[in-house]
């Protein structure tokens, strides 16, 4: 533990803040400015070592508001840009920032691909269900058959579900969150920064203007909340609910919420949260429980140690490569192989 | 064996030709190094098709290999051969156009049966007919019996022995050109002795064989001896452009003192530069396969944005889709070089094959006012030098670089006189080391060649936001004032036109007032070279320029065009210089001669044209 004692003002820029009132990115602002203070103190991170990194969209503007380095990059490229920034400098702590068009549209690439790598990225997906930006296209995680600008009869096409991605892909960390929640989001980060490889956290977040309310029937009011999502702990009981009266069972390789004391269901059959598990089926059912049918998982759904981290092993190969070497300078390399004189 | 009655010549061009899997390329590169390592000059030129393994025995599917070599300077791998090794009917077919009147033609008889020939497309049974060569000195060894019954008691597999037949080819020509059968064994023993011991003393085999065949058959009616080059006295290698290119990054990231990086994806004819830089990651080089072209260039620019040198590496459809990304480079000032090994477009085009087609994408593929630094290298060897400036301008200049090669010289090869690092400049990025004693940073604030500071994540107190919005000229925040945005417009063009005094002036080769004065760019130099050298011996009245330099031009561009009679401005494209020099001198009348065959211009046709413009 280093005690740099920064507080969230050393994480604020002089820009003025230019996001819609009552847009959701506004708390996640608050909370990543919280987080940072208690991740530079937790991982020996001093202040000029955070790096943001962000595509198009309102999401992506996000960089501008945080004193760090900082760059806004091109749309759906902030996953390669940043793959960049960390392999030629793995010291830095990078973070992501991006849109649910930017990430799962024209970056889905870079987006899969990162998660495959397992690079050591944290990144924050701003999860509004709509392009917002470009003010009100359907987005590959809008709803079905939602009325957008785009889609005025209706979206033909089914959402992709972004932690169902994630964890498709083998992601080694993935947390969900919603705008709300500003100290769970906190939470989230500070457990993303710690994970060594690649950490998604969604932030569901309201688009007040195009796409109002689109998580409010389980996530619009603390009452809401309580009773339609499930806050994942790692070790703690699957419970939810006033009073923590419900719990979530596995019944015919089936996730099924009851509440304890009823229909036969006691304490003992709620289950423990692993997150650490590495196999996906666990994680990859409870990043897919929708509301109504479920409640909705947030917290930190999967953090699995994997020691294949790829700035980690990119930067191995070049230290064994270096020490092992018969090459050691340019002059060494122009001169290697079959030469010959002419005198 | 010394071979006494050999006819001294000038020089030779020799080309290998086979089905794609019958390891042409190993042949011509294992014959091309044995006169390079004894002094002659060479120069190559690997002609394959795109796919691995097209269908045995067709035209489609010939691979071939042609090497020039010479006393003296080559400066390119001849337009038609002296000697034509055919390992079937359809390698026949495929190169008979490219036969000097009196050449050597070697064919396997074993490959003229009637299946064969039929595949290969003839129409009747007798190829050497229907093509007419019987002028020719036509030689048909049953090669594959013959390596057969060289390796009979080496108790092998037939398919490991049939392999085989290249290098007992290979022993013939040796025998021909009266070349040591060394280093080609030696090549071999270093390759496959310690995996397989067996299949290396095989191949060895095959070229005593070869070799030795020739030597006690009467059918060669002339043996060569090219006599070694009096080329500048020093220590030479082979090398081919990819790698030449490869090696010029990484010399210029020693001597900026910086790693190199380079995020790239696989694709012909630029695969090997990445191939390359994969190899050396003992000298501190990081390589990022991407996940695609765009990710390739994206990864770079992060990497050039944390401060490593970056370079990212594709041919024309690469480019086309790293052009926005090339943008934000533009737009963040951040230094980059982008290697474009053009190819036969539009499109898909002609993976393989050579074309200048993509200069107009390099000066202007971008949307918005978004100049880059273009250069070409024109040989296999000064790849070398021309990525190592391009690196050197991107890093001093914080600007990218589009460094345009060709398949041609990518995949050619020629000696090279080894350069010392310590003659070549010093490289001195504007990298930024600490923070201002008072205020802050300023991104945006410039030198006086126009570059901003590099000042890299990490060091404290120079915390900074970048993107692709427009910048505030100073402090580098979004601005949307009309009058910031044409400022920073001018000055983006500015800053690339500066390097206009970081760059040599040009020389033409010959007469200033030379009649006819040929222009051209690139990977075609060392065509018009020879071309232009040959009719000033013949005392015409001719010059040559040849730009490396395309954007900026260098300053005495326009002094070296006038004073001629006639400009024709030659191309593998339909005219892209031509359109950009008139553009730049529209007081100056340009003619132009053009060829996108995928092949380079012959030396023949070259002169043809010049002597119908004097």
């Amino acid at each position: 533990m280093a005690e740099y004692k920064y507080t969230p003002a050393d994480f604020k820029s002089d820009q003025i803040v230019k996001w819609c009132p009552g847009c959701g990115d506004h708390a996640i602002l608050n909370a990543v400015q919280r987080a940072m203070p208690e991740v530079a103190d937790a991982l020996d991170i001093p202040h000029n070592k955070f790096t943001f990194v962000s595509g198009i969209g309102c999401s992506s503007r996000f960089i501008y508001y945080m004193k760090t380095f900082g760059f806004h990059t091109i749309h759906g490229r902030a996953a390669a840009i940043a793959t960049g920034i960390k392999v030629a400098n793995p010291d830095l702590s990078v973070w992501v920032c991006t849109g649910d068009g930017d990430s799962l549209a024209i970056g889905g690439n870079h987006f899969i691909h990162a998660i495959r790598r397992n690079i050591d990225l944290n990144m924050i997906l701003f999860n509004n269900e709509i392009y917002g930006l470009t003010k009100g296209q359907y987005s590959p995680t809008t709803k079905l058959g939602k009325i957008t600008k785009t889609s005025p009869a209706g979206t033909v096409e089914k959402p992709f579900n972004p932690g169902e991605l994630v964890i498709g892909a083998k992601g080694t960390f993935f947390a969900r969150t919603i705008d709300a929640e500003v100290m769970l989001t906190k939470d989230c980060l500070v457990a993303a920064a710690k994970h060594k490889g690649m950490a998604v956290v969604e932030a569901l977040v309201n688009c007040v203007i195009f796409n109002d309310k689109t998580h409010a029937a389980f996530a619009g009011d603390k009452a809401t909340r309580t009773k339609n999502t499930i806050t994942l702990r790692h070790g703690e009981k699957m419970l939810f609910g006033e009073g923590n009266a419900k719990g979530l069972v596995l019944e015919n390789m089936q996730l099924k919420a009851v509440t304890v004391g009823e229909d036969g269901y006691t304490i003992d059959d709620i289950l423990t949260h692993d997150a650490h598990c590495v196999d996906t089926t666990l994680h990859s059912m409870l990043a897919a429980m929708k509301h109504p049918d479920l409640p909705v998982a947030i917290g930190v759904i999967r953090d699995v140690k994997d020691e294949q981290v790829y700035d980690v092993k990119v930067a191995e190969q070049v230290e064994q490569l270096k020490a092992s070497a018969k090459l050691h300078s340019v002059d060494d390399l122009l001169n290697s192989g079959e030469t010959w004189m002419i005198e | 064996m010394e071979n006494f009655n050999a006819k001294e010549v000038k020089d030779v061009v020799i080309r290998f030709s086979g089905d794609s899997g019958d390891g042409m390329q190993l042949t011509g590169t294992l014959f091309s190094n044995t006169s390079a390592l004894i002094g002659n000059g060479i120069s190559t030129f690997p002609d394959y098709p795109a796919e691995i393994r097209a269908p045995q025995g067709t035209v489609a599917g010939v691979s071939g290999f042609q090497v020039h070599i010479g006393s003296g300077n080559v400066t390119n791998p001849g337009d038609y051969c002296d000697a034509l090794i055919a390992m079937n009917p359809a390698a026949l077919k495929a190169n008979r156009k490219w036969l000097k009147p009196d050449a050597t033609v070697i064919i396997d008889g074993d490959t003229l049966t009637e299946d064969n020939v039929k595949k290969a497309g003839f129409e009747t049974l007798d190829p050497i007919a229907e093509l007419g060569l019987e002028g020719y000195n036509v030689v048909i060894p049953d090669i594959t019996t013959m390596t057969k019954a060289a390796l009979a008691d080496m108790g092998l597999d037939n398919k490991t022995v049939v392999k085989c037949k290249n290098m007992f080819a290979l022993g013939i020509c040796f025998y021909i050109f009266n070349q040591s059968e060394d280093y080609a064994k030696r090549y071999i023993d270093s390759k496959f002795a310690k995996k397989n011991p067996a299949v290396a003393e095989a191949n060895k085999l095959a070229i005593d064989a070869g070799y030795n065949y020739a030597a006690n058959t009467h059918q060669f009616a002339n043996t060569y001896k090219v006599a070694a080059a009096p080329l500048q006295k020093g220590k030479y290698r082979s090398i081919n452009g990819n790698v030449a290119t490869a090696w010029g990054f990484i010399a210029a990231a020693e001597k900026a003192g910086l790693p190199l990086f380079c995020g790239s994806y696989p694709i012909t004819p630029a695969t090997v530069i990445l191939e390359e830089l994969a190899k050396h990651k003992e000298l501190g080089v990081k390589t990022v396969q991407a996940e695609d072209e765009i990710a390739g260039i994206c990864t770079s620019i992060g990497a050039a944005f944390a401060g490593n040198f970056a370079v990212t590496t594709t041919s024309g459809p690469g480019l086309s889709l790293k052009s926005e990304a090339l943008g934000l480079a533009v737009m963040a000032e951040l230094p980059l070089v982008v290697v474009d090994v053009q190819r036969g477009g539009p499109s898909t085009g002609l993976p393989t094959k050579t074309e200048q087609s993509d200069l107009m994408q390099a000066l202007y593929g971008r949307n918005g006012e978004c100049p880059v630094v273009v250069i070409a290298a024109s040989s296999p060897s000064d790849c070398f030098h021309y990525a190592y400036m391009a690196s050197k301008i991107a890093m001093e200049h914080m600007t990218p670089v589009v460094l345009l090669t060709d398949g041609f010289i990518a995949n050619g090869s020629e000696p090279w006189r080894i350069p010392t690092m310590a003659d070549y400049p010093s490289i001195c990025p504007p990298i930024v080391e600490e923070a201002p004693a008072e205020g802050e940073f300023m991104p945006y604030a410039r030198g006086e060649n126009l570059a901003r500071g590099w000042a890299f994540p990490g060091k404290e107190g120079l915390e900074h936001r970048i993107g692709g919005l427009e910048k505030d000229h100073i402090k580098g925040s979004i601005s949307y004032d009309p009058a910031n945005h044409q400022e920073m417009t001018k000055t983006r063009a500015a800053k690339v036109a500066k390097v206009v005094e970081v760059i040599p002036d040009l020389e033409v080769m010959g007469a200033a007032d030379a009649d006819v004065l040929v222009v051209g760019w690139g990977g075609t130099k060392g065509h018009l070279q020879s071309a232009v050298s040959d009719m000033q011996a013949e005392g015409k009245s001719i010059a040559h320029l040849h730009l490396n330099y395309l954007n900026p031009l260098p300053h005495n561009t326009e002094d070296m065009l006038k004073g001629h009679k006639r400009i024709v401005i030659c191309e593998l494209n339909e005219g892209q210089l031509a359109s950009y020099l008139r553009q730049n001198f529209q007081d100056i009348r340009f003619e132009q001669y053009n060829k996108v065959e995928g092949q380079p211009f012959t030396v023949v046709e070259l002169k043809e044209k010049f002597n119908s413009l004097l």
